[in-house]
């Protein structure tokens, strides 16, 4: 009797368990390619050599995968790209410069913004608060690195990519 | 306006070139989950069975020891008239 209720519990949660993997497949599916896109300008690494994006991504989606049963209705893709943002800026500190990316002209926390605020589309405030930054200073960032962007290289105070790839760490 | 029109290139030079996603990404990221979950649950498993048995350990000695109750003099009274 007591037998086979845990047999039974073991299937349930077996069934949750099936579940759950084929609702992050469908995730993973619908959503890798979009998230491996943030990944590789936040990385500032080129399209078609990104390891750093990659493993960036894969823990965060493991992540993800990890907290699947606790969602509780929240987006599963504003959380990967929660743990996403999150990592980077972790691990930020580490590489500061791209590496063939569009973005590699500006900083980790730059390249953050403007990704999360024009790549993603995400709102101010929701970026601040992501960031742990005052609203007023996203808003500054993104300004700056916008600027940075879209001026020639020369005018501006960022410097050519040229020198940012040739400078030994 | 103008910082408008600067967006919106920005916009454009990120929607540039999509990288190929290696279809291996997603699996390793649910092995590496899966294997984070199993953890996480052990743990707590574990967490639960040393409060348990604490609980136990402690309900067992409260019983055996009755703390509550006063201690037996240790001094006998005095006799006097004796």
């Amino acid at each position: 009797m007591r037998q086979r209720q845990a047999r039974h519990a073991r299937q349930a949660r077996q069934r949750q368990q099936d579940l759950h993997a084929r609702e992050f497949e469908a995730f993973v599916a619908g959503a890798a390619g979009r998230l491996l896109h943030a990944a590789t300008l936040l990385t500032a690494e080129p399209p078609d050599a990104n390891p750093r994006a990659r493993s960036l991504l894969t823990a965060a989606l493991a992540q993800t995968y990890a907290s699947w049963d606790r969602l509780r209705g929240e987006d599963p893709y504003d959380r990967a790209r929660q743990e996403l943002a999150a990592r980077f800026a972790r691990s930020a500190w580490r590489a500061h410069h791209g590496r063939g990316g569009v973005l590699s002209a500006l900083g980790p926390q730059e390249r953050l913004v403007v990704v999360l605020r024009l790549g993603e589309g995400v709102a101010e405030e929701q970026t601040a608060a992501l960031l742990g930054l005052p609203v007023e200073r996203v808003r500054a960032i993104c300004a700056r690195a916008v600027a940075a962007l879209t001026s020639p290289p020369r005018t501006r105070g960022a410097a050519p990519p040229a020198t940012m790839t040739g400078a030994p760490p | 306006m103008r910082a408008e029109r600067r967006e919106d290139r920005v916009r454009r030079l990120l929607d540039g070139p999509h990288p190929a996603v290696p279809p291996e990404l997603g699996i390793e990221a649910m092995r590496r989950g899966a294997r984070r979950g199993r953890r996480r649950a052990r743990a707590r498993r574990l967490l639960w069975l040393v409060l348990s048995v604490a609980f136990l350990a402690f309900a067992v000695w409260a019983g055996v020891e009755q703390p509550w109750n006063p201690p037996p003099a240790e001094t006998t009274p005095p006799l006097d008239g004796w």
